[in-house]
């Protein structure tokens, strides 16, 4: 089974890009692809400029990764963890690094609790804290606010966009949260049954598909696999 | 490189540190086998049984060595995969081998802990002192955690391929190779046709050689060359076939799959 085929896109330096699609369409599998767990059968990856096949140590010690169907260990505390990371990661000052990313999500009186014991919250901004100890020029996210009640979301994508916006780190972004999607993305690429359908700025894509929203065009190319006219109206363009 | 090793290190370490199942492991069923053998041993004695039944205790320490290697490797990755902690750990800048060379340390400081504990019971309960073959010990322990990393390699590989499906080989491997490896028993106990399979098992010349100087025989130089020239072969097999699996499991996408079934 072909997962994801024909795929080409470019990311620039700094931006926030969200990959975006109904479920199956391909957007863990090419985070997958990136992140080097799995080997494309053809073509070629390059992330920071490098081939990721020749310099994929490299690539990884600049990158960081953060999803919400992932965890770290429940049976370590937060600090436990977060040393474990830096150390894998080479951070120095790891000490400090680590009570600057807790206090950055805001979840420094967590330090000694087991990881178990945190709510799904606090979790999820752990494995936050554990994607930017390293201070990465890439970040991954898979649905980061996946598990998030409105106003942790809400937190974690005000800190996401100041982190973005001081330190110009590139981040390739997946979540089903459209209105998300469109605060937070400089520019997305709607994918369907692994290819790429339509890429741009939200409000390119909107304009090229006449859809109101980026809701309503998810919807449109969940149902359809494409964009056709996201309202339902004849003569919409393609 | 060694930053890394010692963050996963540290990792295992900190989980045996408040996990009660962990230590469980180290000590309460390692001491309840060399209990029941122990006791087993001393009602052979009474009943008049010739003395080399004590060597079923050094059987026991020895096999201890062995599956803690063996199990150190394999639960290791296993927990990450039930915790869903493997994708951070392959995502991470650590290079297989070194996430290999950690799993093996811990499988090293796992048994030998065990080891100098069950020998220091040995030795309080049924007057068995292992530990007075002194360094002759070492080429013994080595090649039995040598071993031990060698089918930790190929269990983790068919796990990382076949994953909640192949757990249950973590506990199967090791006691599939028990009765071939004749660890309680000399290999002239086997049938004939299966002699020739136990003697390409590392394991067995260890025992066979562990029962021959514990019997007041010379060191058995031979029987130890061989053990290890075969540790040579599986550790070179075990680290092929890992390096392929791996590869394989990269090609079709099971490695992101892990830990998510």
């Amino acid at each position: 089974m072909t997962a994801v085929d024909g795929l080409s896109f470019t990311v620039a330096r700094g931006e926030i890009f969200g990959l975006l699609g109904p479920n199956g369409a391909g957007k863990t599998t090419t985070i997958q692809l990136l992140l080097g767990l799995t080997s494309p059968t053809a073509g070629e990856i390059r992330v920071l400029g490098l081939d990721l096949a020749g310099h994929r140590r490299e690539i990884l010690q600049r990158c960081n990764f953060s999803s919400a169907y992932v965890s770290l260990p429940s049976n370590l505390t937060v600090r436990e963890n977060l040393e474990v990371f830096a150390r894998l990661y080479a951070v120095p000052d790891r000490r400090r690094r680590i009570a600057e990313v807790l206090d950055l999500f805001e979840i420094g009186d967590t330090a000694k609790r087991l990881t178990g014991a945190l709510s799904s919250g606090q979790a999820t901004r752990l494995n936050l804290c554990k994607a930017f100890l390293n201070d990465p020029e890439v970040l991954f996210l898979d649905e980061p606010t996946a598990s998030l009640d409105p106003d942790i979301a809400e937190k974690v994508r005000v800190t996401l966009s100041r982190i973005q916006r001081e330190r110009a780190v590139t981040m390739l972004y997946t979540s089903h949260n459209m209105r998300e999607v469109e605060i937070l993305c400089d520019r997305v690429l709607f994918l369907s049954r692994g290819r790429a359908v339509t890429q741009g700025t939200p409000a390119e894509i909107l304009a090229a598909s006449r859809a109101e929203s980026l809701e309503q065009l998810f919807i449109a190319i969940a149902r359809d696999g494409d964009v056709r006219d996201a309202r339902g109206d004849e003569g919409a363009p393609r | 490189m060694t930053g890394r090793i010692a963050a996963m290190l540290l990792r295992y370490l900190y989980l045996y540190r408040r996990s009660a199942a962990r230590v469980m492991g180290v000590v309460f069923w390692p001491v309840m086998d060399l209990l029941v053998w122990g006791f087993l041993t001393s009602y052979l004695e009474k009943a008049a049984v010739p003395q080399p039944v004590l060597f079923l205790l050094g059987a026991v320490i020895f096999w201890d060595v062995f599956y803690s290697s063996a199990q150190a490797i394999t639960l290791s990755i296993t927990e990450d995969i039930w915790g869903r902690n493997i994708l951070n750990v392959f995502v991470s800048p650590i290079r297989v081998s070194e996430l290999m060379i950690a799993t093996s340390a811990l499988g090293c400081l796992r048994a030998l802990a065990s080891a100098a504990l069950l020998s220091l019971l040995a030795a309080l309960f049924y007057g068995f002192r292992i530990a007075s073959l002194g360094l002759a010990l070492a080429p013994f322990l080595a090649s039995l955690l040598l071993f031990g990393w060698a089918v930790g390699m190929m269990t983790t590989a068919l796990i990382l391929r076949y994953g909640q499906a192949a757990e249950a080989l973590i506990w199967g491997v090791p006691f599939l190779i028990q009765p071939l490896s004749a660890a309680f028993y000399p290999v002239a106990v086997l049938p004939a046709w299966l002699r020739p399979v136990a003697l390409a098992i590392p394991a067995t010349h260890v025992f066979e050689g562990m029962r021959e100087v514990l019997g007041g025989g010379a060191f058995p130089a031979a029987r130890l060359a061989a053990a290890f020239a075969l540790n040579v072969v599986y550790l070179a097999a075990g680290s092929a076939f890992f390096a392929w699996m791996l590869g394989r499991v990269r090609a079709k996408g099971y490695l992101a799959r892990l830990g998510l079934e």
